[in-house]
């Protein structure tokens, strides 16, 4: 579905992303995993179009996306829940969710139940403001907003930040669930054994390039993987 | 829910046809209320201007400051289109009317939609350069604009249409006050319609996580933009409107302190909340007006009854005379920005709900304390 080819980032001077190529097939969970500053998170606000990459591709079933501005990018069907979820504090729960699908026109009553649906929690504090949740309500709040625009893609960054490890379990199942329900996801994690669990695809990414790349099950068996990310050795 | 939404229907309704039966009381008989008239005018018209500054301010989380620029703008379009074409040789006695304009005369509400137009085509331009700025910078930018506007309509060159220094005066006055509470009011809910859609809520968003409505799809600069051209539409009008309240359009009306007057009332009422606004400017219009009684000098005699009016009866009461009414009105911002540090209202808004929970809160503790004391 997404098709990333030969894609260059450059950070005033610095080369934070060198042609990475990587392909987001449909319906599939895909992670990047690396460390911190490896490119991770830049690779995926060039392909939403916040920053602007040097050169390469970005194509989403065959269309040609690079270049484009953000709203043009959500319209075709990507949608980003940003590193640190960045819910809208003082509004409610029920406002956020209405703010993702600020592209969309018509009813949205029918997609806000199906959020609703995937994250009950959600629904017993539609009135509530987004800012007095618990951070794991608030990951959600910013999934489920990013849901509401309809993605065919669904991007997240890091979802498991600073969260309590039993809330990063209850996390990977929503990303797991919203899988299921049709949206195929692109997954950025530093937590490498999480992510390479769920993952169908995964890539590593250092310094700017991806070194390896597998299933998630080939990626957890790798004697490299493991002793870099996973902090196990054979 | 829905015998509550009913109950607020027909509250509102009750409210409106009040409103209108008090307007009445007071049209029907002009001369005698010419007082109670000019104040519900003058907040009005500010109501108009505090709630179009909320919308860029309050809303959209954007400081611009450029308010009184648009008003001078609106105000003198109203001004120039509006008087009768017979007096303009008589006010341009110095310049003469520019002759292409002499014999064009609007009505009111053709002269005040130009002036909405020409505000945003305005804010449209300047926005574009002004609007990456943030925060401070902006409010910089904006003001600075808003000087700019103020010295070319009071410059000489420009004499034959504006009259440069000596401002445009006997623009005739609103026919009745309904006039001006209609279009004031036709000007919030307009505004209010626009907060309440998805573009409220993209302002909202902006004002709250730029990063967050970026990635929502939200065009930033396109938003910002749209808000500001609102907010200097209206703003534009506001100044038509304020033009013919005061029967006159000259340049020294329009400095910044206008804009912080307004400012004023954004805040006292509640930032992010119209109802707050409107509240705020019929607050600030009004106590300037009912504080006046502080700006006489009494002796002590006339304050208490039965001391004669030798001795110490017939001593100044201290601190009453000129000017300490703004000392007491400063006082009083003070205190209620101390203790309602969000505004009157905070940034929600005042409703029906909100009104009828906070009588029955009163009506418990009172009662509790009733009960209290019985004890």
């Amino acid at each position: 579905m997404l098709e990333i080819k030969g894609l260059s980032i450059n950070y005033g001077g610095i080369e934070a992303v060198r042609d990475i190529s990587f392909v987001v097939p449909s319906g599939q969970i895909v992670t990047l995993v690396g460390a911190n500053g490896a490119g991770k998170s830049s690779t995926l606000r060039s392909i939403i179009g916040l920053v602007k990459a040097k050169s390469g591709s970005i194509k989403l079933a065959g269309k040609e996306l690079m270049g484009s501005s953000t709203d043009e990018i959500v319209r075709n069907g990507i949608t980003l829940v940003p590193e640190g979820r960045h819910v809208f504090p003082d509004q409610t729960v029920l406002e956020n969710l209405k703010i993702g699908a600020y592209l969309r026109k018509g009813n949205l009553d029918e997609d806000i139940e199906k959020v609703y649906s995937i994250f009950p929690r959600l629904k017993e504090r539609s009135w509530q403001a987004a800012g007095t949740l618990s951070g794991g309500e608030q990951q959600m709040l910013a999934v489920g907003r990013a849901l509401m625009a309809n993605p065919k893609l669904i991007m997240m960054d890091e979802p498991s930040l600073g969260l309590a490890p039993i809330i990063v379990n209850e996390i990977f199942e929503i990303i797991k669930r919203v899988n299921e329900v049709g949206t195929t996801v692109l997954l950025v994690e530093q937590n490498a054994n999480m992510a390479l669990h769920v993952a169908d695809k995964a890539y590593v990414i250092e310094n700017g390039r991806i070194t390896i790349e597998g299933t998630g099950k080939e990626l957890l068996k790798d004697e490299r993987v493991k002793k870099a990310y996973l902090g196990t050795t054979a | 829910m829905k015998v509550k939404e009913k109950r607020n229907l027909i509250l509102s309704i009750v409210a409106v046809l009040l409103c209108c039966l008090y307007l009445f009381i007071l049209e029907s008989d002009s001369v005698v209320h010419s007082y109670a008239i000019t104040i519900i005018e003058r907040s009005c018209i500010y109501a108009v201007a505090a709630v179009s500054m909320n919308l860029i301010i309050g809303f959209t989380g954007q400081f611009s400051l450029g308010t009184a620029g648009f008003m001078c703008i609106g105000a003198y379009i109203t001004g120039v289109l509006t008087i009768p074409v017979e007096m303009r040789d008589q006010i341009f006695y110095l310049y003469g009317m520019a002759s292409w304009l002499h014999d064009i005369k609007l009505p009111l509400i053709v002269t005040l939609i130009l002036c909405a137009v020409v505000c945003a085509g305005i804010a449209a331009l300047i926005g574009w350069p002004v609007l990456r700025l943030k925060s401070d910078y902006l409010a910089i930018a904006t003001l600075g604009f808003s000087e700019i506007i103020r010295a070319i309509f009071g410059w000489d060159g420009l004499g034959k249409i504006t009259n440069a220094s000596y401002g445009v005066s006997n623009i005739p006055e609103f026919k009745s006050i309904f006039e001006c509470v209609i279009i004031s009011a036709v000007c919030i809910v307009i505004m209010i319609l626009l907060v309440n859609s998805s573009y409220g809520r993209a302002f909202k968003a902006i004002r709250d996580d730029d990063v967050a409505a970026e990635a929502m799809g939200i065009n930033l600069f396109r938003t910002k933009q749209l808000s500001f051209v609102v907010t200097s539409a209206f703003a534009g009008v506001a100044g038509g409107l304020l033009a013919v309240y005061m029967r006159s359009a000259v340049t020294s009306t329009f400095t910044v302190a206008l804009t912080y007057n307004i400012l004023l009332m954004v805040v006292l009422g509640g930032i992010g909340s119209i109802s707050g606004s409107i509240l705020g400017a019929f607050i600030v219009t009004g106590s300037q007006e009912w504080l006046r009684f502080l700006d006489r000098e009494y002796t002590w005699s006339e304050l208490i009854p039965g001391i004669g009016n030798t001795g110490f009866g017939a001593m100044n009461v201290p601190l009453l005379r000129n000017g300490f009414r703004m000392v007491v009105f400063s006082l009083l911002l003070m205190l209620v920005v101390l203790f309602w540090n969000h505004g009157l209202t905070g940034s929600k808004e005042i409703t029906w709900d909100r009104l009828i929970n906070g009588a029955k809160k009163l009506m418990r503790s009172k009662k509790e304390k009733a009960v209290s004391e019985a004890e």
